[in-house]
């Protein structure tokens, strides 16, 4: 019965949005607003369900694998559910006034494209989470680009083209290095679901060619994570999305690959330590490269994007430290800590800056001063972001950091422990940017429109999310750690 | 030289071909088409891994087949995708905006 629900979170959101393009304009803006409770609901109670009964396994017309396809929520993917259901519904919400189809009219581009896409990326985001074999989630990846692309471009301006064209060349890439990486793997183990995968790679043959195909399905997934130095698509991505769509790309949709490069590394086979350190090498690079990068930005959006590229390298800080024992290890946990509470917190500070870029009519740093007169809110919320992007505590930040640096100093990678303080030292830098223009004293600004106090409520909820999350035990994660490591067999 | 060794040096060689385009060149319409000669490559691959269900008795595997089909239609639609932003980056610029 269980079961059911995994259907229902991959199948409902496709089949709104099928409704949504046959009902059109204004009558597709109600539906995408009221999917969103069924949407949380849906998560909530997988969540629910896992963390009390166990994993949830269910197999497509009750065929196991290696015949069938099966699906499968454990403790990490309820995570990733609820942390997506969360941020699309607050994105749902802080974005309606903006793509509201305008009075007279039954349907306008922008709008209608927004709300299909936002539902489009939610089911696009489940498939990823839920699915077990390395096909379903190559669809599921390409479903996500192909939501996220149109989203960096709805402006339809020139900028906007040239940035989404650059973002779908890179994730086209990726998907053929992962799709590569996949025909290997079949071609090695006559199988493509990844428990049955780390069965037989675990049986020792063609470990060689496992290693292989592995090392070239991270590497396409990091060109579609943005890791430092692929980075390069996703500052202009961000330049000109709007602020609802920044939101989705940065919080989930680029997390999407990060958890997909997680479970083949710790799910299939264990890559050598040489691998783990280029990751954390990489992560390192990220974190000081594009931080730096932040700290130099003039537009408040671009400082926002650059951050993202730069918080994303705390996620691969996490692989040479996990140990002999994935999945009981403090890494293991912080990683995926970091993860959720940077959503969180980058999904508060995008929409904070987006409020800001809308009341003044601009997002020049310079030209902000005495802004958090006019919107106390929204800079409060950034600043609460930004408080668990540099890693201050109370913060989901805070902890997650603390737990990769514990296991950073506990296994003596003293530089991976650096990077880890100098990369909050960074955060700090660019964060009080802004927030010392916006107290700065003078004139209070002259705002171009007026923001609505529900929008700036959004930003500062999601803050506190983050904020909240700060309060997860120092230990290694009970959740995070049911159904790993995974199998078919753990059938209630 | 079996067959299948001769579509495996086929497929890397497309790979190949297509990686040091999407690297080397510049111009989006020369991506999308490198882009395209990786996916054929891939595509390769997996029909030489398919030709492993010939062990059992079987003419080829289906399920690598499958793959490829969807692979085709992905890749299609992805070609389309970046070719009709191409075409409107393109008539905007025409039109004479300059960013």
């Amino acid at each position: 019965m269980s079961g059911f629900l995994l259907v229902l979170a991959i199948m409902l959101p496709p089949a709104w949005v099928a409704l949504m393009l046959v009902a059109g304009g204004r009558a597709s803006e109600h539906l995408a607003h009221l999917f969103v409770p069924f949407g949380l609901a849906i998560s909530l109670v997988i969540a629910a369900l896992v963390a009390d009964g166990g994993p949830i396994i269910y197999f497509l017309g009750g065929w196991r694998p290696p015949l069938g396809v099966g699906l499968r929520a454990d403790g990490l993917s309820a995570a990733m559910l609820v942390m997506t259901a969360v941020v699309m519904a607050a994105t749902a919400v802080f974005a309606a006034p903006a793509f509201r189809t305008p009075e007279g009219q039954s349907e306008a581009r922008a709008p209608f494209a927004f709300w299909v896409l936002l539902i489009a990326l939610w089911g696009a985001l489940n498939l990823v989470f839920l699915a077990q074999d390395l096909f379903t989630l190559f669809v599921a990846l390409e479903l996500l680009t192909f939501g996220a692309v149109p989203l960096v471009c709805l402006d339809g301006s020139a900028a906007t083209l040239r940035a989404a064209l650059r973002y779908l060349l890179f994730a086209l890439v990726g998907s053929a290095f992962y799709l590569l990486g996949a025909a290997l793997l079949y071609g090695a183990h006559g199988t493509l679901d990844i428990l049955l995968l780390a069965e037989r790679a675990r049986a020792g043959t063609g470990a060689g060619i496992t290693l292989f195909a592995i090392c070239l399905m991270v590497a396409g997934m990091l060109a579609k994570a943005a890791l430092f130095p692929f980075h390069l698509w996703l500052p202009p991505a961000h330049a000109g999305a709007p602020p609802a769509a920044s939101v989705v790309l940065s919080a989930l949709v680029i997390k999407a690959p990060i958890f997909l490069a997680m479970r083949l590394w710790y799910d299939i086979a264990p890559v050598p330590e040489a691998g783990a350190t280029l990751l954390a090498l990489l992560g390192a690079g990220a974190i000081l490269f594009c931080g730096t990068l932040a700290f130099q930005q003039e537009r408040l959006k671009l400082l926002v994007a650059y951050s993202t590229a730069s918080q994303i390298g705390y996620l691969f800080l996490m692989f040479p430290l996990t140990g002999a024992e994935p999945f009981a290890s403090i890494a293991w946990t912080g990683g995926v800590l970091h993860l959720v509470s940077h959503a969180f917190s980058k999904a508060a500070m995008f929409m904070a800056a987006g409020l800001i870029a809308e009341a003044m009519g601009h997002d020049r740093i310079s030209g902000l001063s005495g802004v958090g007169r006019l919107l106390p809110m929204s800079v409060f919320a950034f600043g609460l972001g930004g408080l668990s992007l540099m890693g201050l505590p109370p913060s989901g930040g805070f902890t997650a950091k603390v737990m990769l640096l514990s296991a950073a100093v506990a296994q003596s990678a003293w530089w991976i422990a650096v990077v880890i303080l100098l990369g909050g030292l960074l955060a700090g830098g660019y964060v009080l940017r802004l927030v010392l223009a916006a107290i700065a004293p003078g004139p209070m600004p002259v705002p171009v429109k007026a923001i609505s106090r529900r929008r700036e409520l959004i930003a500062l909820a999601l803050a506190l999310c983050a904020i909240a999350l700060g309060f997860v035990p120092l230990q290694p994660s009970s959740l995070l750690a049911i159904g790993r490591p995974g199998s078919w067999e753990a059938m209630p | 030289m079996s067959p299948a060794t001769l579509f495996g040096l086929l497929a890397a060689a497309l790979v190949g071909l297509g990686l040091y385009g999407l690297i080397v060149r510049p111009e989006p319409l020369r991506r999308i088409l490198a882009f395209n000669l990786v996916g054929a490559g891939v595509f390769i691959v997996f029909g030489v891994v398919a030709r492993r269900g010939a062990v059992d008795g079987l003419g080829a595997d289906p399920v690598p087949q499958a793959v490829v089909i969807t692979g085709l239609v992905v890749a299609f639609c992805a070609t389309a995708l970046a070719v009709t932003l191409l075409v409107r980056l393109a008539a905007k610029e025409e039109g004479g905006e300059v960013e």
